[in-house]
């Protein structure tokens, strides 16, 4: 650990993050805890740097933060909660039901297993290797240079082929849940308009660098995934909607390229090598590549399908 | 007392909190919330305690990458979550799960 910063900057950095998670978490009003997560996502993204995990941090501020934080906002405005706690929050004679009378014995409870964790943590073996030296060993087989994206997309393809399937099985119990709401068209203010149209190409700019980025840097598919699907949900925001003519088939084909070609190549590559996701030495960078960027593609369509909150294909009635 | 420690207790605590504002609050969404806090925690925990040990360059590349996994599918998770208490409200009026034990 760099010695340019002192230990007590990381002490006050944690009891920071768990004073924002305390505030997000026993805030009165949704609104302010859901703000204060946000911020407290934007602080764990700086923890991630100082453990020297930029990777992380990317996706933590543009995941973690951004676009739950978007998604948390979206159901608080459909739940219209905002009345309601203000409502309760003037009436200071009956407090809401918020905690439960055992709330006292479940903080002594949660204060014996921190303190049980932290017994543990305490006593843990410090000499164990990890699999940084594994990873490092066999990297330049892997066809990139970036040993976090050699083991997102080739050491370990599966689990992000599978998290791939799980995004898309995420989307689709929100479809069967039915279509989306139908969103008023509200006059979105003259910067936000000027904003979106200035900010759209950078954002897709921006896409594309961390894209390219990836194989041998901090970057990659999901962040630059996470950084389609912001300027996706910036464009709905500021009034943009997806044209009805599209959100049959060019939207499922969109959702579904990045995971069917990773299926298709862990496919070939079972036919080639004989194993699933081994690739070819010679083109494992350029699969590499292609996989890297249709996983872009769907991953920022279905965090923005997420982010809609149902089915967006006009059609027979809902209910 | 190095860094990696405080971090990982920091990841403890952020566990501990999310699980009592879990068991404490009956808001759904506030339900939800406690829980990212609670997964934020254990990712925590995990890259401090690879940090601990070997040489201090960089993070171990496995855990980063099962990090971003868990991040991204915390998010659809929460995604659908989200809907489900917004059907549940949109069905019964109420952002709270019925409690049998009547209290």
């Amino acid at each position: 650990m760099a010695t340019l910063i002192p230990v007590w900057f990381d002490g006050l950095l944690g009891l920071g993050l768990v004073w924002f998670a305390w505030q997000a978490l026993s805030s009165d009003n949704l609104f302010r805890a859901i703000v204060l997560f946000v911020a407290f996502g934007l602080m764990l993204a700086l923890v991630w740097v100082r453990l020297a995990a930029p990777d992380i941090a990317l996706a933590e501020a543009a995941i973690g933060a951004g676009v739950t934080g978007a998604l948390l906002l979206a159901a608080m405005a459909r739940l219209n909660v905002v009345i309601y706690e203000q409502a309760t929050d003037n009436n200071e004679t009956s407090s809401p039901p918020r905690r439960r009378p055992a709330s006292e014995l479940v903080a002594l409870l949660a204060a014996g297993l921190f303190v049980a964790l932290a017994w543990t943590l305490y006593h843990l073996p410090l000499d164990t290797p990890g699999l940084r030296q594994a990873v490092s060993e066999q990297l330049a087989n892997s066809g990139v240079s970036h040993p976090v994206t050699a083991v997102l997309l080739n050491f370990r393809g599966y689990d992000t082929l599978l998290e791939l399937l799980v995004l898309l099985l995420a989307l689709l119990g929100i479809w069967s849940l039915g279509q989306c709401p139908r969103q008023a068209e509200v006059a979105t203010g003259e910067v936000l308009d000027a904003l979106s149209r200035l900010l759209a190409p950078v954002l897709l700019l921006v896409a594309a660098y961390l894209l390219w980025l990836g194989a041998s840097a901090p970057g990659g598919a999901f962040q630059a995934g996470a950084v389609l699907a912001a300027g996706g949900i910036l464009l709905l925001l500021s009034g943009w909607r997806l044209p009805a003519r599209l959100t049959r088939w060019p939207l499922r084909v969109l959702l579904a390229v990045g995971p069917l070609l990773f299926l298709c190549l862990a496919l070939i590559s079972l036919l080639l090598e004989g194993r699933l996701l081994q690739y070819p030495l010679a083109q494992a960078g350029g699969w590499i590549l292609l996989i890297e960027a249709t996983a872009t593609l769907s991953i920022g369509a279905i965090l923005v399908a997420l982010f809609m909150g149902g089915n967006p294909e006009p059609g027979q009635p809902d209910e | 007392m190095n860094s990696f420690f405080i971090y990982s207790l920091t990841g403890a605590g952020l566990f501990v909190l999310g699980l009592y504002a879990l068991i404490v609050h009956a808001h759904l969404l506030r339900k939800i919330l406690a829980i990212n806090v609670m997964s934020s925690g254990v990712f925590l925990l995990l890259v401090a305690l690879a940090r601990h040990s070997g040489e201090p360059a960089a993070a171990d590349p496995v855990l980063q990458a099962m990090v971003i996994t868990g991040i991204v599918v915390a998010v659809s998770a929460t995604a659908l979550a989200l809907v489900l208490m917004l059907k549940l409200h949109s069905a019964t009026g109420q952002t709270q799960l019925h409690d049998d034990s009547g209290e």
